[in-house]
């Protein structure tokens, strides 16, 4: 389970020393968007030493690689080797791209000798968001990044504060997602000083449905993990609705503050209690 | 002459340059030379004798890089160099 | 012989013995200097020379509070190497970057022995590669007024920048083109050097507000200018964006708050840096949402605690020295942001210092060891690059000391077995937050009692230490040359620690 991914250049040294201390509930090293072209033999190398040879790293270790049909693909994917990844993200993620990881993947499971590789499906085209059911059902994906920098270039509009031009994609993934019950993950937001902008956009995206959002720079954590904690509020209220249902066991209903609680508010507060418990959140 | 550079000066990183030579030398320009020399040195021998590659110069510029870094950028290097005409 | 923090020190010199053992001793106070009835005025810095008939040999002070942009210790320099005046004995209260003069003087000798609280740049440079003939004596802020006071420091002629001076020898900071605020340093300088000259490019009729009495001045010399404003702010106003130093700064004022040091009444310090900003917002909005009001901060006072104060979150602030031109404009206006000398903030010898009034203070270190002594005075290679300022003396006074700092700064890790110079001794330090973990000085079990069921990411220092050379490797000793270029002299006047000339490397 996860809140909050963050964002690490492939060739930035500064940050991935650091990258275990970031207040993330996983990490995505990245080799495609943030690395230059000539620069990715070097942002590999480096991520690849990096996690074969510290011993503090993130506890959830996620490689974006490079397009499936790009030169760089496979031997990003040779990463695998170092033992430490468990997560590829997968960037213009689609069924028919997903199927070609999955032969790879399948591949150097055995030659590496690894346990099964799970994998973040990065939708960021029109005929991705049509197809995200197809995706959201295969069998290695965990969770659906929605990427809506690259969606609206697709769709060829800009992007807005309110986020109303994303909504329809927005909500495929999370549908896609909470019918197959794997994690959608929501945009990072671009502007990184503006706190009051990241806080609307989160909540925002929490209201509709998001369980995660990923983040572009470490100050971004705080927000997002915030926000997609339950609250002091929800964990009270769960927690007195679990008393509640212990002392009223064999009713069907009961009342609490004046309002019925009945079976899907009881697992939903047993739900709240679950995560918070993860997250470390009283 | 074939030569190959990685890296950068930024803060964390180091800027390797390796060229073909007669023999092998290594130059060591650190900001932590006086804590670290011995150790970088270290790391860039072992990491050319893993690569089995001998008479080059290399050149470290070195903005307190670790271990994993330094060795990266070197490998790096060496392969841009044998890549290049 | 071994002092009390286990450091060698010459067997002629009063060694330190633990950051207590001045309360058995009596203060000694030399007279203060016999008032004037005339004040005299020269318009350069020669006359003045003239006038008190200065010569080789003597002991000039000065403050600081003109930081980077003050010229009046070139002024005075220029004139000792005009003269030729040898093994002078300089006290400024701090040196900085660009008092550039005092190199080809040290060289030269006309200057031979220096006694300040904080050093940084090519004096530094010059000191540590061991051009100075005498010795060099850091003090700590409290530690120089008590030095003063006792006549341990003797001096002959104190030179005080002064913003805006009055016909009677009065002077204030508070406003005028090179305002700086409170001129808490120089207090012990006026009242105790046997003459005192006031240095100003601003005379006016009369001040109703001032901190410098006039009848303490002996002379006052008008020039056309006495500093550069741009060098006088510390530049320092915005708080870190380095998501490291946010995270440390978050995580000690969470830490506070669990040990319940965010309450009613509440008093505290940190420095001016960019991550002790940081920690200040983060504490501020914790006393907001509890709806504290805390009865003063103190220290180097920047525009973060002028709003607080404004804010209402304080009920005073007492101010050394100003740090940015808000704190200025706030000391000049608001009657309940305090002037404080450098003896009613630091001296072990006053009654009830404000040191020793403060819950928490927040502190940086270059280097801690596993016995928690903290060195703020040279870097790893024994380079002077700063001084205690009042870290020892608020360390000694408050409830709780907290250090934060980055675990590793450019892969050299800032925990070592023992610190290359003792500045702070570990007995008054009690936790050092990282970005990789918090340790808590094992002689501070209550605190370690009310902490261990935390979700904090609690470890002995030993473990952090390991834990840094895992991730950079094990640094080398450097080692230093064998001469002894000067002496970190705690508050009490007992040596805690020796500075050696830095090793040459080939």
């Amino acid at each position: 389970m996860f809140r909050s991914l963050l964002f690490i250049p492939g060739n930035n040294p500064s940050m991935i020393q650091n990258a275990d201390v970031f207040p993330a509930d996983g990490v995505i090293f990245d080799l495609e968007d943030s690395v230059d072209i000539k620069e990715k033999d070097n942002a590999r190398n480096l991520i690849g030493n990096y996690l074969t040879e510290t011993s503090t790293y993130p506890s959830m270790v996620v490689l974006r690689v490079n397009q499936v049909d790009t030169e760089f693909f496979e031997k990003d994917l040779g990463l695998l080797a170092t033992g430490k990844i468990d997560y590829i993200l997968l960037p213009k993620a689609g069924v028919d791209s997903l199927g070609i990881l999955e032969e790879k993947l399948v591949e150097y499971e055995k030659q590496y000798d690894l346990s099964e590789i799970k994998v973040l499906a990065l939708v960021e085209s029109a005929k991705a968001i049509i197809e995200v059911f197809k995706i959201a059902k295969h069998k290695r994906v965990e969770g659906i990044l929605l990427g809506a920098e690259d969606l609206c270039n697709d769709l060829e509009i800009g992007r807005s504060d309110e986020g109303t031009e994303i909504l329809f994609a927005r909500s495929r993934v999370i549908y896609a997602c909470a019918s197959n019950n794997i994690v959608s993950i929501d945009t990072p937001n671009t502007s990184i000083s503006d706190e009051a902008h990241l806080r609307k956009d989160c909540l925002n995206a929490k209201n509709l449905g998001m369980k995660a959002k990923s983040a572009i720079h470490p100050n971004q954590l705080e927000i997002i993990n915030e926000i997609f904690s339950p609250s002091k509020k929800d964990i009270e209220w769960a927690k007195d609705v679990i008393k509640l249902a212990e002392d009223n066991i064999g009713k069907g209903a009961f009342s609490y503050k004046g309002k019925m609680i009945d079976k899907p508010l009881i697992l939903k507060a047993e739900k709240i209690i679950e995560i918070a418990k993860q997250f470390k959140i009283s | 002459m074939k030569i190959g550079i990685a890296g950068s000066k930024e803060s964390n990183d180091c800027l390797v340059t390796v060229k073909e030579s007669k023999t092998t030398n290594i130059i060591i320009d650190s900001i932590v030379a006086a804590f670290f020399y011995d150790q970088i040195k270290a790391v860039i021998e072992e990491t050319l004798k893993e690569l089995n590659i001998e008479n080059v110069t290399v050149v470290v510029e070195d903005k307190g890089a670790l271990d994993y870094t330094i060795k990266s950028r070197l490998v790096s290097a060496i392969k841009r160099m044998e890549k290049s005409v | 012989m071994i002092n009390g923090v286990k450091r060698q020190i010459p067997d002629d010199l009063k060694a330190f013995e633990k950051s207590d053992a001045f309360k058995k001793i009596k203060r000694r106070l030399i007279n203060k200097k016999e008032k004037q009835s005339q004040t005299v005025f020269f318009d350069n810095i020669e006359k003045a020379f003239d006038h008190f008939k200065i010569v080789s040999g003597q002991c000039l002070s000065f403050h600081h509070h003109l930081r980077n942009g003050d010229k009046v210790i070139e002024m005075v320099a220029h004139e000792i190497e005009n003269r030729n005046l040898i093994n002078m004995h300089l006290a400024p209260s701090s040196i900085f970057p660009n008092y550039t003069k005092l190199v080809d003087l040290i060289k030269n000798k006309n200057v031979t022995n220096i006694h300040t609280n904080y050093i940084n740049g090519p004096v530094a440079d010059t000191v540590s590669q061991g051009y100075l003939d005498g010795k060099l004596i850091m003090n700590t802020h409290g530690g120089r007024a008590r030095a003063i006071e006792s006549g341990d420091l003797k001096i002959d002629v104190a030179f005080l920048a002064c913003p805006v001076v009055d016909r009677n020898g009065n002077g204030t900071g508070a406003f005028g083109k090179t305002a700086c605020g409170t001129l808490g340093y120089a207090i012990s300088d006026l009242e105790y050097a046997r003459y005192v000259v006031l240095v100003t490019d601003t005379l006016v009729d009369e001040l109703e507000d001032y901190q410098f009495d006039g009848t303490y001045v002996d002379a006052v010399v008008v020039v056309d200018s006495i500093g550069d404003s741009d060098g006088i702010v510390s530049g320092t106003t915005q708080l870190t964006k380095d998501p490291i130093g946010l995270k440390i700064a978050k995580d000690c004022a969470l830490l506070l708050d669990e040990l319940d040091m965010i309450k009613e009444n509440m008093s505290m310090q940190t420095g001016a840096g960019k991550t002790s900003l940081a920690v200040v917002k983060y504490v501020k909005d914790i006393m907001k949402q509890k709806n504290i009001i805390g009865s003063f901060a103190s220290g180097g006072i920047t525009k973060s605690y002028v709003e607080m104060l404004n804010e209402g979150l304080f009920r005073e602030l007492y101010d050394v020295q100003c740090f940015d031109l808000d704190a200025v404009e706030s000391y000049h206006k608001n009657r309940n942001h305090k002037a404080m000398s450098a003896s009613e903030y630091g001296n072990p010898f006053e009654k009830n210092p404000v040191c020793n009034k403060l819950d928490f203070v927040i502190l940086g270190a270059t280097e801690i060891d596993l016995d928690f002594n903290v060195n703020v005075t040279t870097d790893s290679l024994g380079n002077l690059i700063g001084g205690s300022g009042g870290h020892a003396d608020i360390a000694f006074g408050a409830k709780v000391t907290i250090i934060i700092s980055p675990l590793i700064k450019s892969r050299i890790p800032i925990i070592k077995e023992r610190v290359t110079t003792v500045t702070t001794p570990g007995s008054d330090v009690d936790i050092l937050i990282t970005e990789r973990g918090i340790a808590i000085n094992p002689i501070r079990q209550e605190l370690i009692e009310i902490l261990k069921n935390s979700d904090f990411p609690l470890f002995t220092i030993n473990e952090l230490f390991d834990l840094s050379h895992r991730i950079t490797g094990v640094p080398r000793e450097v080692g230093h040359e064998s001469k002894i270029v000067g002496y970190v002299e705690y508050r009490d006047g007992t040596i805690i620690d020796c500075i050696y000339q830095v090793k040459r490397f080939q």
